[in-house]
């Protein structure tokens, strides 16, 4: 043991300077080539900043919904629900939100709301929706805005996010950019 | 859904094909082999080695090592202490975190010390960016600590006889600088460039289009996921750890991520191949650990694509599968892949909440923690794999009459009782604690986030994942209190700290011992008969320890829905 002591605090602080300092550091500098310098993508529009992969709250209906929050899109606390499957509160929860979904979108089918708008994600910052979620909510968007449901659809289609390298991972539709989209109709 | 099994099947198929060329280069490192990185190494870790005044050719004997490795370690958990509790007037905390608790300190160093990272806090609240720093050390500096550890396996099984197995301060080092070092470097490189943010200026905040104000934590987080996930360590940034859309941007970056936690652990097992020139007990090993985890891996790949049959009942669309606690851009199966590779592995990272995961799937999560030998962690893998080594060698020796024998060193009691201990611990610190807060629902069940069996299970998991050394969580489980912090602590560090004595006492008394070279009548341990022989030992080692509790958590739970 104390052979060890001496040796071990002297190497702890040469390597705490190493890993903790310098290797950061050169990471640092590597991000300063990366998009937006190493600060998280983001979006302007009309004058705002938004972060690209950052959910945010959309509840009008005027735009596309995106999925419930455990945490209501707070991007400085980010957590699931943590609900047991089997949990009858949470069913119960899952039910009020396909209700609630049936009120504002009158002409879906149940059998076509597809899961992911009644379940909350893992961060309670999921930025995307399936091109599927997206689609349920075309009729209701073009009659809150009256414009065309095709116009809509072709938004959709243009911001869909091909799975990568078109053969791995799922489809999916940035809510942000569609809803930026949408307000350019 | 079928990319998204191209996906998982592109991302397991890419790790295997550079794992084998990484063990190779590993090899070379510890066999103090040229590599192409040597100009640049030598120089800095001489120079490391100068300043911490250690000798790095003095070679040590198994005890040594042992002495060695527990005082470094214990420096670090004293350092880690006094920073997290103070890290409210250190500097570099931008957010304005609080100090942490003293338990909450405790709890938190030793989890990182031992690689295992519980995480009772969440990352935006509970840590100023120094302790990220710091934290980011850990990472590496435990991850070295367990592949030091292995390499003394490796040296203690060369065909001679010999006390003297390498310096450890030495091999916990160029483990750091020239495997962890250069891969983190090219890892945090590809996720910077993804978007994920490295910056020190601290929280910012935006208006949503709703007209919400809400605040978005930054800080350096791709130089810290980057090794987080190469040391097998798994803490994670954010509080939401992997699935949080800046620690794991895109399909990308999720794809990088899985590979970079599995290219350690999988290099290791053909770095005993060729540092011992005995590459057939490498596939060997390769082949029992793909087969165990391939039966985890795809029931629950299957069973998350499926989704939750109680939400199924109300008749929606679930194409998309059991999405509660699952990320959009990652999709139920590459998220059911990630939840068995990362208990598997002792990473414990998650992309998706492993509480809200279907019943048998957090089964199999817990499995895959329990049984605690397919791949295993940076280092310790090995360790663990060896105790069932030794096990199925001393019972098939005995079932067919001739002396345990492995790599050409006799097995005897001592080895026997050590192998025991170790492989009995486990199950004695998961089963003993559960039961002690089972007993004690006064203070625990107000802690649980679901109730009936799958609170149950959110205990079970806790320690399964304290003792495993994983990291992962049924995050519902409120573990930030005196309960928690306290036993978890206690947990971690004798489920770190005998399995690796346990495997490195035994490998230093084989090294001693009068190497037999193999004969007709040596027992083949490289066979696939003798993986078979392996694999039993250990479904019967874990199905009969733990097989009575999962029927009361999980289990029941599925035949609940």
């Amino acid at each position: 043991m104390k052979t060890n002591i001496i040796p071990a605090i002297r190497l702890t602080i040469v390597t705490l300077v190493f890993f903790s300092v310098l290797y950061p550091g050169l990471i640092w500098g590597v991000a300063q080539l990366a998009p937006n310098r190493g600060h998280g993508e983001v979006v302007v529009a009309n004058g705002k900043k938004y972060y690209t992969n950052v959910g945010q709250t959309f509840t009008e209906d005027q735009f596309f919904n995106n999925r419930p929050s455990a945490v209501d899109y707070n991007a400085a606390g980010s957590a699931g629900s943590n609900k047991g499957p089997s949990n009858p509160e949470y069913l119960a929860m899952v039910k009020a939100r396909i209700d609630t979904f049936r009120v504002h979108n009158s002409d879906v089918d149940l059998k076509d709301i597809p899961v992911e708008l009644v379940t909350a994600s893992g961060s309670g910052l999921d930025p995307d929706i399936s091109p599927k979620a997206a689609l349920v909510q075309v009729k209701r968007i073009a009659a809150v805005r009256k414009v065309s449901e095709d116009a809509i659809v072709n938004l959709i289609d243009s911001h869909t996010e091909k799975p990568l390298f078109g053969m791995f991972g799922p489809a999916k539709v940035n809510v942000l950019g569609l809803n930026l989209a949408l307000e350019k109709l | 859904m079928n990319t998204e099994i191209f996906g998982v099947v592109a991302m397991y198929a890419l790790t295997i094909l550079l794992a084998v060329p990484f063990g190779r280069y590993i090899a070379k490192v510890y066999a103090g082999e040229k590599t192409l990185l040597d100009p640049i190494f030598t120089p800095l870790e001489n120079a490391f080695f100068r300043l911490g005044g250690i000798e790095r050719k003095a070679e040590m004997n198994w005890k040594q090592h042992m002495v060695a490795m527990l005082t470094i370690n214990f420096v670090w958990f004293l350092l880690g202490m006094f920073i997290l509790m103070n890290q409210g007037w250190l500097p570099l905390n931008p957010d304005g975190n609080p100090g942490q608790t003293a338990d909450l300190a405790f709890n938190t160093s030793i989890s990182f010390v031992v690689n295992c990272n519980l995480q009772h806090y969440s990352g935006e609240s509970g840590v100023s960016y120094l302790s990220q720093m710091f934290l980011m050390f850990l990472h590496f500096v435990s991850a070295g600590t367990g592949m030091a550890a292995a390499v003394v396996i490796f040296l203690a099984l060369k065909e001679k006889t010999t006390d003297k197995l390498g310096n450890f301060y030495n091999l916990m080092l160029i483990s750091c600088t020239r495997i962890l070092l250069p891969a983190a470097i090219i890892v945090a490189s590809i996720l910077a460039f993804n978007g994920m943010p490295m910056t020190f200026e601290g929280k910012d905040s935006m208006v949503t289009m709703q007209g919400d104000t809400v605040g978005v934590s930054t800080g350096p987080v791709a130089a810290f996921v980057a090794i987080k996930h190469l040391g097998t360590n798994g803490g994670g940034f954010y509080g939401a750890n992997s699935a949080h859309p800046l620690e794991n941007p895109n399909y990308l970056t999720n794809m990088v991520e899985m590979m970079s936690q599995m290219i350690v652990p999988l290099g290791m097992i053909f770095a005993l191949g060729f540092f011992l020139k005995r590459k057939k007990m490498a596939w060997m090993i390769f082949g029992v650990m793909t087969v165990g985890f391939l039966l985890l891996c795809l029931p629950t790949i299957v069973w998350e694509i499926e989704g939750n049959p109680a939400i199924a009942k109300m008749g929606i669309d679930m194409g998309s599968g059991a999405m509660e606690g699952k990320e959009t851009r990652i999709g139920s199966a590459a998220s059911g892949f990630w939840s068995i590779a990362t208990t598997v592995i002792s990473t414990g990272s998650v992309n998706s909440m492993h509480d809200s995961a279907m019943p048998l799937s957090g089964m199999m999560q817990m499995l895959a923690m329990m049984t605690n030998a397919f791949y295993g962690g940076c280092g310790v893998g090995i360790l663990n794999f060896l105790i069932f080594i030794i096990l199925a060698v001393f019972i098939s020796g005995l079932m067919v009459g001739r002396t345990p024998e492995f790599m050409g060193k006799k097995i005897e009691g001592r080895e026997m009782k050590i192998a025991m201990i170790v492989a009995l611990l486990h199950p004695l610190l998961i089963l003993a604690g559960t039961a002690l807060a089972a007993a004690f629902p006064e203070i625990t069940s107000a802690n649980l986030n679901n109730p009936g069996f799958h609170g149950f299970s959110e205990m079970l998991y806790e320690y399964t994942s304290s003792a495993a050394n994983n990291g992962s969580g049924f995050e519902g489980l409120g573990d930030n209190n005196l309960w928690w912090n306290i036993t978890t602590g206690f947990v971690l560090i004798l489920s770190r700290f005998i399995p690796i004595i346990g495997p490195v006492a035994i490998a230093g008394l084989l090294a001693q011992k009068k190497y037999i070279p193999e004969s007709a009548g040596t027992l083949r341990t490289d066979s696939a008969t003798f993986g078979m022989m392996i694999l039993a030992v250990i479904a019967i080692i874990t199905a009969l320890s733990f097989f009575p509790a999962l029927t009361l958590g999980p289990i029941a739970e599925y035949f609940s829905l």
